[in-house]
């Protein structure tokens, strides 16, 4: 059943015509055209989908698009503002962070909402806190590396 | 990839024609300087001919552009490991211009010339020695043309960032740009031009950052998945629950409702389409279907003598002396069997395909290690030349050796055909699951002794199913023979369940991790230490150094193990790259957790291209390897795959980190080697050393999980 759905998308205002019961993630990837939001396992359990609702990390596989009315909604294209990389990203590329790039979005996000609510957390909490961000090249120890500069 | 801004080189009258010359093919790649030359046999000459209609004495090339641009082609594609970055700078090096001015153009079929497939780290040895040589003679041309621009003799003319001067006066000069504007000159590599020595090297071997790295991090990375082309259907394909299975009924009668939903069937190919993925998925959870499961009672446990009642005759890989005459010298005799389970590949980009047919023509988007097979098999399933077929790699996210499979495309290419509209295939988890082509189980048996005096004597090896690769041992030992049963890929019909093949570094994980759990078990039985049991049977210079760096960095001191220390050593050659990894673990023998706290890898892999680049794949394959040495394996009934996603099956996470430190050691002038897969190969073995050296538990099966430490401490 389709709905409308206001919210702000990356700084802007915008309002959707669409079955608010799909996820966000296929919203994100098909209908908005920003795919910079990865599918890794549709199941909660790689994180390679993650944005950011209203600061929290959320896994928009399994987050009904319908949940976002009213909300602020982060993904990674808008992550930099007025053309300035994030402290994340700079730091990600600096500490090459990443291998083959497909779990990186996710990552930066996840860490971007650690950094949030912990601007300076500590190794084992940034651990703990990306325990459930899978990557599969084994970029994890620049990763660690990159969260910390950024939160320097 | 840079690959957009050739989009509109009109390459597509190439194909009818097979006359076309050199000359004529400059002229498409749209003028310049362009230095064509060979790579490989003249065998990869001739498989390049059947696929291609141009001119078919070479099969790499490399161009200057108009505007002072070089252009690398390359079959090769990036999926992580970093040859977007290593091969720009070997070019870069050899020519004299910045990084940033080299444009990598990779893994589309009509632009780049034929290749084999990324994979097995031939990237750098095979393919770098060339694209050097061929930078280098383009300096030479360049060199040339400025002689007759500037007339100034060579012998005072020198290049530097792209502009050629007189080195008595600089502002004598004129850029590459200016120099190849308006040129069509084609060059015909020939004999090796002299290359750099490593001494002169400005951007070899300085640390860079990945050219990938800020699309990466900004989103704007296009992988195959990305792509979305007007009218474009996304698929979900019905799958068996086990394989082997076949389709006894089905009724789709409740997905066909479903808004837009599109659904196709040809005999038991069963797929539903929408314009978005989500809904082509819930049209699939409404398809009622019935399979009959054929009778299988394989299992991950039963597997092993399964495999080994169906191995085939064995091949004898290596052999010296006489076992007869080494087991008499012998005062002890060690038999032991080493097993692994079936691994998957599971990057987290899963296989996925995008085909668009228009006439007699295919487009194909695809997540491959092997795009030049992509293009092969799709022409032949669509009944159409291979050239009408173009296959453009994007980023491919991970590949591990598993997509070098490429069933999504072909399905994709049926799909598509059967719709008339371009089509997206993506699978989900568990299909990547369902389909991946597994790293073999396989099984090693080893007999070997010991005299009294603490020297090997004889080594009896025999491995099933893991293949043969770096299965000939490196150690001094009198008396020696390897056999090998099977191989990774092609297995014997009857052996596996499913698929097989190629995992990063295939068959040397099994084969190292048996070797050196076997080496440690002589060592701590003669009561010396695993190091200097091992230095005392290598005559090796380069791995007797390489086992001093690693030592010498890690702290080791010897002790015969167990010595309570948790601490572990393996060394291992990968195709010319050599390997020593040092290992420390806490043990906890209540819960049979094992933490691995410290892995020092000390590697020689000749001349490392981009050091830095070097080190991250290292740190990426001993992060990845604690996963084959402490949990990841398959489990499985029969054809059924009981681990369909990431809850079950487990990947290394950030808790599991330990510290990780690497050295890089150069041994003289040893060609670059490749680096994507030589340290995963220790893992195994340093993992099960370090294990005993805490509790004296030895573990003869891959993965360790918690379950068999207890099994092991409960044994011991
Ligand atoms: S795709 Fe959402 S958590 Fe994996
Ligand atoms: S960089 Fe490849 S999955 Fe993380």
């Amino acid at each position: 059943m389709k709905e409308t759905i206001n919210f702000i998308l990356n700084g802007k205002p915008i309002s959707l015509d669409v079955d608010g019961e799909r996820m966000l993630l296929w919203v994100l990837r098909t209908d908005l055209g920003l795919t910079g939001t990865k599918f890794g396992c549709g199941q909660y359990l790689c994180g390679a989908c993650t944005v950011i609702v209203d600061k929290r990390a959320v896994r928009s596989c399994g987050y009904p698009v319908r949940n976002v009315e009213g909300r602020e909604v982060i993904t990674i294209e808008g992550l930099a503002g007025n053309g300035e990389l994030h402290p994340l990203q700079k730091a990600f590329m600096e500490h090459d962070a990443l291998q083959c790039g497909f779990c990186t979005p996710g990552m930066i996000l996840n860490a971007y909402s650690l950094l949030l609510r912990n601007p300076h957390p500590s190794r084992e909490e940034i651990i703990s806190s990306m325990d459930n961000n899978l990557c599969r090249c084994g970029a994890h120890n620049r990763i660690v590396q990159a969260i910390q500069t950024a939160s320097e | 990839m840079n690959n957009d801004e050739y989009k509109d080189v009109e390459l597509n009258h190439l194909t009818s024609q097979f006359t076309l010359n050199r000359r004529e093919f400059v002229k498409l790649l749209g003028g310049g300087i362009v230095i064509f030359f060979t790579i490989g046999d003249s065998s990869v000459l001739l498989a390049q001919r059947q696929q291609r209609g141009y001119p078919a004495d070479f099969n790499a090339y490399l161009r200057i552009g108009e505007d002072g641009r070089v252009a690398c082609f390359t079959g090769k594609i990036e999926m992580g490991q970093g040859v977007i970055t290593s091969l720009a700078q070997m070019a870069a090096e050899e020519l004299n211009v910045s990084l940033g001015s080299v444009d990598m153009v990779m893994g589309d079929t009509e632009l780049c010339p034929w290749d084999m497939g990324t994979f097995g780290s031939r990237t750098t040895p095979v393919f770098g020695p060339v694209l050097r040589a061929a930078a280098a003679e383009a300096k030479a041309v360049l060199i040339e043309l400025a002689t007759e621009h500037l007339q100034i003799p060579k012998s005072r003319l020198q290049a530097e960032d792209g502009v050629v001067f007189d080195k008595n006066q600089r502002e004598n000069q004129v850029t590459y740009a200016q120099l190849a504007k308006g040129k069509i000159i084609e060059r015909r590599m020939d004999e090796k031009p002299a290359l750099k020595a490593k001494s002169e090297f400005t951007v070899i071997g300085k640390p860079v950052l990945r050219r990938d790295a800020l699309e990466k991090v900004t989103g704007e990375a296009k992988f195959t998945g990305d792509i979305r082309l007007p009218g474009m259907l996304y698929a979900r394909i019905l799958r068996p629950p086990a394989h082997g299975a076949s389709l006894k009924s089905v009724d789709v009668s409740e997905a066909e409702i479903i808004e837009g939903i599109q659904v196709v069937r040809e005999n038991d190919f069963i797929a539903v389409l929408h314009e978005y993925p989500d809904e082509a998925e819930k049209a699939l959870e409404k398809i009622n279907a019935q399979f009959d499961i054929p009778e299988n009672n394989v299992n991950d446990k039963t597997i092993f003598e399964h495999l080994l009642n169906v191995a085939p005759e064995g091949n004898v890989a290596d052999r010296g002396g006489s076992i007869e005459e080494g087991e008499k010298s012998a005062s002890f005799i060690f038999e032991e069997t080493y097993l692994n389970s079936y691994v998957a590949h599971a990057p987290i980009e899963t296989h996925t395909a995008v085909v668009q047919i228009e006439g007699d023509k295919a487009t194909v988007w695809a997540s491959t290690q092997t795009p030049f097979s992509v293009q092969s098999s799709i022409a032949r399933s669509l009944g159409i030349p291979s050239e009408n077929v173009r296959v453009i790699t994007p980023y491919v996210g991970g590949g591990f050796g598993g997509k070098t499979q490429n069933r999504q495309a072909e399905e994709a290419a049926r799909l598509a055909k059967l719709t008339g509209k371009p089509v997206q295939v993506a699978w989900s988890r568990a299909e990547e699951f369902f389909y991946d082509t597994f790293r073999p189980a396989a099984v090693v048996k080893i007999r070997s002794g010991i005299t009294d005096a603490g020297k090997i004597s004889f080594w009896d090896y025999c491995v099933f199913f893991a293949g043969e690769r770096e299965s000939q041992q490196f150690y001094d030992i009198p008396h020696h023979v390897t056999m090998v049963s099977g191989d990774w890929g092609r297995s014997t019909t009857g052996s596996h369940p499913f698929s097989t093949g190629a995992w990063r570094a295939p068959a040397v994980n099994t084969n190292t991790f048996a070797r050196e759990s076997q080496i440690d078990i002589m060592a701590s039985k003669a009561g010396i230490d695993p190091l200097e049991f091992r230095l005392k049977h290598l005559s090796d210079d380069r791995m007797r150094k390489l086992l001093d760096a690693a030592a010498e960095k890690f702290g080791w001191t010897p002790s015969k193990a167990p010595s309570g220390r948790g601490f572990g050593i393996a060394c291992a050659k990968y195709l010319g790259t050599y390997i020593a990894t040092m290992a420390e673990v806490d043990v906890n023998e209540q819960n049979g957790n094992v933490q691995v706290k410290r892995v020092v890898c000390a590697q020689d892999m000749g001349i490392a291209i981009n050091p830095e680049g070097a080190k991250i794949q290292i740190e990426g394959c001993i992060t990845m390897g604690l996963g084959y040495a402490l949990t990841e394996e398959m489990h499985f009934k029969g054809g059924e795959i009981l681990d369909l996603n990431f809850d079950s099956y487990k990947l290394p996470r950030f808790s599991w980190l330990p510290e990780i430190e690497t050295v890089l050691v150069e041994t003289g002038d040893v060609p670059p080697q490749g680096g994507g897969e030589p340290a995963i190969v220790n893992m195994g073995g340093v993992i099960a050393n370090a294990i005993f050296d805490a509790t004296g538990v030895r573990l003869y099966q891959l993965p360790m999980t918690p379950e068999r430490v207890i099994e092991g401490v409960r044994r011991k």
